[in-house]
């Protein structure tokens, strides 16, 4: 009689925000080619937790399912990571679940990631070209900047740059690598240049470019391969430069 | 500047660990460097130190004040870190929690240290060739002194890594690969001076 295969979780759960974690462990059939949100999927069809007692369903963020959301991020056997791309297959078991603690959890692996949304306001990371008339086309982008300034754009503000920052934490206020790239992205792009010095200024605030430690994690663990610590020194030229300007400088833009 | 004063002291921070305190760090290691040909010829280049002209403002004003300034603002950067190289065991992690680690370590010897010869020798003390074989004929002592003078020198050259990036002198990966070769000669080339100048006292 053949056994039938199973895959073992121990999830880590908080109820609400504000109550203390614990973990709990789950065994699930197993099927070819599952992901963790398969498995989780099938946790919520039977909420039974190992021991065998019924218990609330575990509790998750996902959205497109192909890793260009960022929603399902959370942390799989200690390394941050989308949950769509993490093929049971490739994981050691027992699987462990944990919410990125770098962000407010709210419930279970659900996470609060408005952080980086208000960062991305902070440091405008949009190219404004609204006017009362039409201002017509703008300039052109070499091919060449375009190439390296895709790849920024891949950032989908999952979060998992944050969670793997050691100085990302509540003891510090550091904004993180994921809008700093942004900043890099947007001062790029010939029409947003035009709002170089004003993005500049505001990195070069608290919590801002400054508060790198260089551990370079985030360029380690970035699931887009985004250059981020290329980015971080390719600001931090810029903020030299932009710092000078202001003090001995005449010209301002 | 009121708005970004964490970017100036930041900025302030890296460039004090190299000039002054970086080059005062080689300098000092050199001078030490004498001792290997012999007790004469260290108490020469100590005294011609020694009797440099304004001795006082140069001492304040190239180690005294940005040391304290680098200490007081590097322990506020140190304990500001969350520190998780168990769960992100890169090299580059790795360095950053070594440059905490030995940053406080240096911290701790260089207040032994300083307390041990210059608050001494304001007291009357002789700081010579002597009072450093006395010391370091302390085999506890002499391990302190290996640790502490050995933490320094991979605080300064781990942070002249980090002051190429964080002043935005290395930007591409392939730069900042070929600076870590760079300063870690820097650290292998330092260390030779500094403990053969060390075991040149006992």
């Amino acid at each position: 009689m053949a056994e039938t295969k199973t895959v073992k979780f121990i999830i880590q759960r908080q109820d609400t925000p504000d109550s203390a974690p614990y973990t709990e462990e789950f065994e699930i059939p197993y099927r070819p080619n599952m992901n963790v949100i398969s498995a989780l999927m099938e946790i919520r069809k039977n909420p039974v937790n190992a021991k065998g007692q019924a218990t609330t369903p575990v509790t998750w963020e996902m959205n497109c399912l192909e890793e260009v959301c960022g929603a399902c991020s959370m942390v799989i056997n200690g390394k941050p990571r989308q949950s769509c791309s993490a093929l049971i297959d490739q994981l050691e078991q027992p699987i462990r679940l944990e919410p990125m603690r770098t962000f407010p959890v709210v419930r279970d692996l659900v996470v609060d990631r408005s952080r980086m949304f208000d960062a991305l306001k902070k440091v405008k990371a949009w190219i404004p070209i609204d006017g009362t008339y039409d201002l017509g086309p703008g300039p052109r982008m070499p091919e060449k900047k375009r190439q390296w300034a895709y790849e920024l754009s891949k950032c989908m503000t999952c979060g998992v740059c944050l969670e793997a920052c050691p100085n990302v934490n509540s003891k510090s206020n550091f904004i993180g690598p994921q809008p700093l790239s942004q900043v890099r992205l947007f001062n790029a792009h010939p029409t947003g240049a035009m709002n170089k010095a004003e993005r500049l200024e505001t990195i070069m605030g608290d919590g801002g470019l400054a508060n790198c430690g260089n551990s370079q994690n985030c360029v380690q663990s970035c699931p887009k391969g985004i250059p981020l610590t290329t980015s971080i020194a390719a600001l931090n030229r810029d903020t030299t430069i932009q710092a000078f300007r202001n003090f001995f400088g005449s010209d301002r833009d | 500047m009121a708005g970004n004063r964490e970017f100036f002291n930041r900025r302030l921070h890296s460039l004090l660990g190299v000039i002054p305190i970086g080059i005062f760090l080689t300098q000092h290691l050199i001078v030490n460097h004498f001792a290997t040909r012999g007790p004469g010829a260290f108490e020469e280049a100590a005294e011609f130190m020694g009797n440099l002209p304004f001795r006082i403002v140069l001492e304040t004003v190239i180690i005294y004040l940005p040391l304290l300034f680098h200490a007081i603002y590097g322990l506020y950067i140190a304990f500001t870190a969350k520190n998780n190289v168990s769960r992100f065991g890169y090299f580059r992690n790795w360095m950053f929690m070594l440059q905490r680690a030995t940053g406080i370590i240096t911290l701790i010897f260089i207040t032994w240290h300083v307390w041990e010869t210059r608050i001494a020798a304001a007291f009357g003390a002789e700081v010579n060739y002597q009072m450093m074989h006395d010391i370091l004929s302390n085999s506890g002592m002499m391990v302190f002194y290996i640790v502490g003078i050995l933490s320094a020198i991979f605080h300064f050259a781990n942070g002249l890594w980090s002051f190429f990036v964080s002043w935005g002198i290395t930007q591409s990966p392939r730069s900042q690969v070929i600076s870590t070769y760079f300063t870690i000669g820097v650290f292998v080339a330092l260390s030779i001076v500094g403990l053969r100048a060390l075991f040149a006292f006992v």
